[in-house]
C-alpha cells in the first residue's frame, strides 16, 4: 500500500502485484479399477469412461494394459501420464526379455514399476496403479501403488476415483471382515467376477466419473480372458 | 428480556450469528464445506399457447451423487412453475418463499398472479443478495396475457426468451434447441424436444443424470410429468448380499417397548326418554 | 481440512419393511487424535423419532438442544407428537436461516409417522436442503465409503432383523476404511411397538 511517509511517486500500475498465470501439468481423467485374486487366478476390472471436469472424452477407453501373458496393469488418473508410463514400461519389459532371455515375472514387474514411479519422485506420474498377475507359484497376486511408488501386495484392491466407495465392500465380501459365524470358502472365479460387477454397479450410481461399461480381464495359467459389462451411461 | 421460559420472538430473515465464529475457524485453516449443488440441466420452451419445462433429477456433492431423484421443477403458483439450478437449498427455499408471497398476493388482489410479477419478485430478491444466493432459475407460466418464459441469473438479471437452458448441462441442451426449436410447436412435439434436450444433458454432462421430469403449462391447466422417462436404470446385481442372522457381533442390546395408544370410543345409547 | 471433518464420524439410516434403522459410530476426536469413544450423535426426539447430527461436535450438541427446545414447544402447543416430516422441515428451515453462517452439521432424520407408522428417512446438507430417498441416507466423514456399501447391500423390504444386519455391516465396513470414524457403534431399529438399541463390537483402531 502507498503510505504518506513514502516520498516516492505513486504509480498505480506498478504498485499492484504482477499478474501470475499458472499452467497445471496434470489432469484428472477419472476412472476406477478393482482387482481380486484367488488361489490360481486373478481378475481385474476397469471402467471405460475417460472424462475431465463435467465432460466425457470417450465412453470406450480400455484402461487395462497387458504387459505379459500373466501380468496386467490397470491405470486411472492422469491419462497422459498413463500413456507415457505404459510406453516406457513396455520398453523396459522388452529390454529385460532380450537381456535375460526370459519373460519378466509379475513380482519382478511390480518391483520395477515401483522403482520407475519413485524415479519421478519430484514430478510424479499422477496415476493410481494396480498391477495383477500370477506369481512364481501360480497364485494370483495384486499390487497397488501410490503415485510415487509405494507398493503393497494384497489379495484384493480398489483404486481410482471411486476407490473409497468400492474398497469397504471388498473388505466385507472378499476379506470377510466384520462377520462372525460364516465359513470362508475359497473364492471362485465366478464369485470374484460377480462381486467385481456388483461393486462397479454401485460405483456407477454414486461416482460421476465411473460409468459406461467395464472391461474385465481374468488371468489364469491358461492365459488372459477378456469380458465386458455395461454400466449406466449418465 | 430473553430467557429460556420467555424467548423473544426471533427476527425474520437470515441470521448471521455464527458468521464471526465461522470466519475465525476459517482463519485457522479449516475450509468451509461445500453445500449440495444441483449441477443440473434445466430447460424451458414456449410452444403454441403454452410452456414446457424440463429438468434432470441428479443432485451432486462435489463428485458424488447426493440425490438420484430430486425434484427440480418447483411450484410457484397454480399457473406458474420454476426450474432451479445451482445451490440446491437456495433454489428450493427462494422458490418456496416467492410462492408463498404470491399466494398472498393472489388472495389480496383476487386475481390469478402474472408470470411477470413472479419474475420481478425473484429478480429483486436475488439482486438484493448480490449473487450470494446461488439460484439460477427458469420461470415459466401462462397468465391472462399468454405464455411467458423467463431466465433468471443468480445476480438478478433476467431475460424473456422463447427457449432457454441453464445449469452445467445447458450447452448440451441448447445444442438440441438451436437445431430443432421453432415457433408454435404442438404439445407432443414440444415435449419430445424438451425430453431430447434433457437427455442430451443427462448423457453428456456428468453433473446431470438419472431421470427426465417434464411440466407442461397451458391455459387449461398444468400437467406435471414427474419421472416422464427413466433415462437410466440401475444394473441388476449378480449376487445377493443378504447377511446371515448373527453375523454382526453385538456387545449389548436394549429394547424400549412403546405402548401404542389406542383410543376406544364408548358409544352411549341415544337418550330417547 | 474442512470444518466438517474436524471431529469425524459416520452415520446412516435405512428404510425397511415397516421399520427404519439409524446407526452411527461413537468416536469423538480432534482431527487425528481420538479423545472419546462414547460420543452420542443420535438423539431421541420421540418414541418413534430419532435425529442424527454428524459434523462438528460443538454444533451437534447446539443444534440438538435447539431442536429439542422447539420440539417440546411444538408438542405443548399442539398437544400431539411431532412427526418425522415436521421435524425435518423445522430443521431444514432452522439451518437455512443460517445460510450465510451455517452450523456444521449434516442431519439425518429417521422414524415412523406417529399416526400411520409409515417409515421415514431423510438427510440434508448443512444449509438445509432435504433429500428424501426410498432407500437409505448417509452422512459424516465416511460418506463415500457408506455410499459404496449401502448401494450394494441394501435391498427393499428388509425385516427388522435383516435390516439390523445390513445396517451394521454397511456401517462397520465403511468406517473401518475411514481414519477418523469408528471406535464402537450403536444401531437403533425402530419398529411400531419397540425400539431395539444395540451396541456393536467393532475394531478399536
Amino acid at each position: 500500500m502507498h503510505s504518506v511517509m513514502d516520498s516516492r511517486p505513486f504509480f498505480e500500475d506498478y504498485s499492484v502485484k504482477p499478474m501470475q498465470r499458472q499452467f497445471s501439468p496434470y489432469a484428472d481423467n477419472g476412472g476406477s479399477i478393482i482387482a481380486i485374486s484367488g488361489n490360481d487366478f486373478v481378475v481385474i476390472g476397469a471402467d471405460t469412461r475417460l472424462s475431465s471436469g463435467y465432460s466425457i472424452y470417450t465412453r470406450d477407453q480400455n484402461k487395462l494394459f497387458k504387459l505379459s501373458d500373466t501380468t496386467v496393469l490397470g491405470c486411472s488418473g492422469c491419462w497422459c501420464d498413463t500413456l507415457s508410463l505404459t510406453r516406457i514400461l513396455n520398453a523396459r519389459m522388452q529390454m529385460y526379455e532380450q537381456e535375460h532371455n526370459k519373460k519378466m515375472s509379475t513380482p519382478a514387474c511390480a518391483q520395477m514399476l515401483s522403482t520407475m514411479l519413485y524415479y519421478k519422485r519430484f514430478f510424479p506420474y499422477y496415476i493410481s496403479n494396480i498391477l495383477v498377475g500370477l506369481d512364481s507359484e501360480g497364485k494370483g497376486c495384486v499390487y497397488s501403488y501410490d503415485p510415487i511408488g509405494h507398493t503393497e501386495r494384497s489379495s484384493y484392491r480398489a483404486g481410482g476415483s471411486a476407490g473409497a466407495l468400492l474398497q469397504p465392500l471388498l473388505d466385507n465380501q472378499v476379506g470377510m471382515k466384520n462377520m462372525q459365524n460364516v465359513q470362508n470358502e475359497p473364492l471362485t472365479i465366478e464369485r470374484a467376477v460377480g462381486i467385481l460387477k456388483d461393486t462397479f454397479i454401485s460405483a456407477a450410481e454414486r461416482d460421476i466419473y465411473t460409468g459406461d461399461s467395464i472391461k474385465i480381464n481374468v488371468i489364469t495359467k491358461d492365459g488372459i480372458k477378456e469380458d465386458t459389462f455395461e454400466l449406466r451411461k449418465d | 428480556m430473553t430467557s429460556i421460559l420467555c424467548p423473544e420472538i426471533p427476527n425474520a430473515g437470515f441470521s448471521f450469528e455464527n458468521c464471526k465464529r465461522n470466519t475465525l475457524l476459517q482463519s485457522k485453516g479449516l475450509s468451509l464445506p461445500k453445500a449440495t449443488k444441483t449441477g443440473t440441466t434445466i430447460v424451458g420452451i414456449q410452444i403454441k399457447d403454452g410452456i414446457v419445462l424440463g429438468a434432470d433429477t441428479r443432485a451432486t456433492e462435489d463428485t458424488t451423487v447426493a440425490d438420484k431423484n430430486c425434484e427440480k421443477i418447483h411450484y410457484i403458483a397454480p399457473n406458474i412453475y420454476c426450474c432451479g439450478a445451482g445451490t440446491a437449498a437456495d433454489t428450493e427455499m427462494s422458490t418456496q418463499m416467492i410462492s408463498s408471497q404470491l399466494a398472498l398476493h393472489s388472495l389480496y388482489t383476487n386475481r390469478q398472479v402474472r408470470v411477470c410479477t413472479a419474475n420481478m419478485m425473484l429478480k429483486q430478491y436475488l439482486f438484493r443478495y448480490q449473487g450470494y444466493i446461488g439460484a439460477a432459475l427458469i420461470l415459466g407460466g401462462v397468465d391472462s396475457t399468454g405464455p411467458h418464459l423467463y431466465q433468471i441469473y443468480p445476480h438478478g438479471s433476467t431475460d424473456k426468451l422463447p427457449f432457454t437452458t441453464m445449469g452445467s448441462g445447458s450447452l448440451a441442451a441448447m445444442a438440441v434447441f438451436e437445431s430443432r426449436w421453432k415457433p408454435d410447436m404442438e404439445e407432443t412435439e414440444g415435449i419430445q424436444l424438451v425430453r431430447d434436450a434433457i437427455a442430451a444433458g443427462i448423457f453428456n454432462d456428468l453433473g446431470s443424470g438419472s431421470n427426465v421430469d417434464i411440466c407442461v403449462i397451458r391455459k387449461s391447466g398444468v400437467d406435471y410429468k414427474r419421472t416422464y422417462e427413466e433415462a437410466n436404470k440401475k444394473g441388476t446385481r449378480q449376487n445377493s448380499y443378504r447377511y446371515p442372522r448373527g453375523a454382526t457381533a453385538v456387545l449389548s442390546t436394549k429394547i424400549q417397548n412403546i405402548e401404542i395408544e389406542t383410543t376406544v370410543q364408548h358409544i352411549e345409547p341415544m337418550d330417547t326418554a | 481440512m474442512s470444518i466438517l471433518t474436524y471431529n469425524g464420524g459416520a452415520m446412516l439410516a435405512m428404510k425397511g419393511d415397516g421399520c427404519v434403522s439409524i446407526a452411527a459410530d461413537k468416536r469423538y476426536g480432534i482431527q487425528m487424535q481420538t479423545v472419546g469413544t462414547n460420543f452420542q450423535k443420535i438423539f431421541e426426539m420421540g418414541p418413534h423419532l430419532y435425529v442424527g447430527l454428524p459434523g462438528l461436535a460443538t454444533d451437534t450438541q447446539t443444534v440438538m438442544e435447539k431442536i429439542r427446545f422447539r420440539k417440546n414447544l411444538y408438542e405443548l402447543r399442539e398437544n400431539r407428537k411431532i412427526s418425522p416430516k415436521v421435524m425435518a422441515s423445522m430443521l431444514s428451515n432452522m439451518l437455512y436461516e443460517k445460510r450465510f453462517g451455517p452450523f456444521f452439521v449434516e442431519p439425518i432424520v429417521a422414524g415412523l409417522d406417529p399416526v400411520t407408522y409409515e417409515p421415514f428417512i431423510c438427510n440434508m446438507d448443512l444449509i438445509g436442503c432435504i433429500n428424501k430417498p426410498d432407500e437409505f441416507v448417509v452422512g459424516g466423514t465416511a460418506s463415500a465409503q457408506l455410499y459404496g456399501m449401502c448401494e450394494s447391500v441394501w435391498e427393499p423390504n428388509l425385516g427388522p432383523d435383516d435390516l439390523f444386519e445390513t445396517t451394521s455391516q454397511a456401517l462397520m465396513n465403511a468406517f473401518d476404511r475411514d481414519a477418523i470414524s469408528g471406535w464402537g457403534a450403536v444401531v437403533y431399529i425402530i419398529e411400531k411397538d419397540k425400539v431395539t438399541i444395540k451396541d456393536l463390537k467393532t475394531r478399536m483402531d
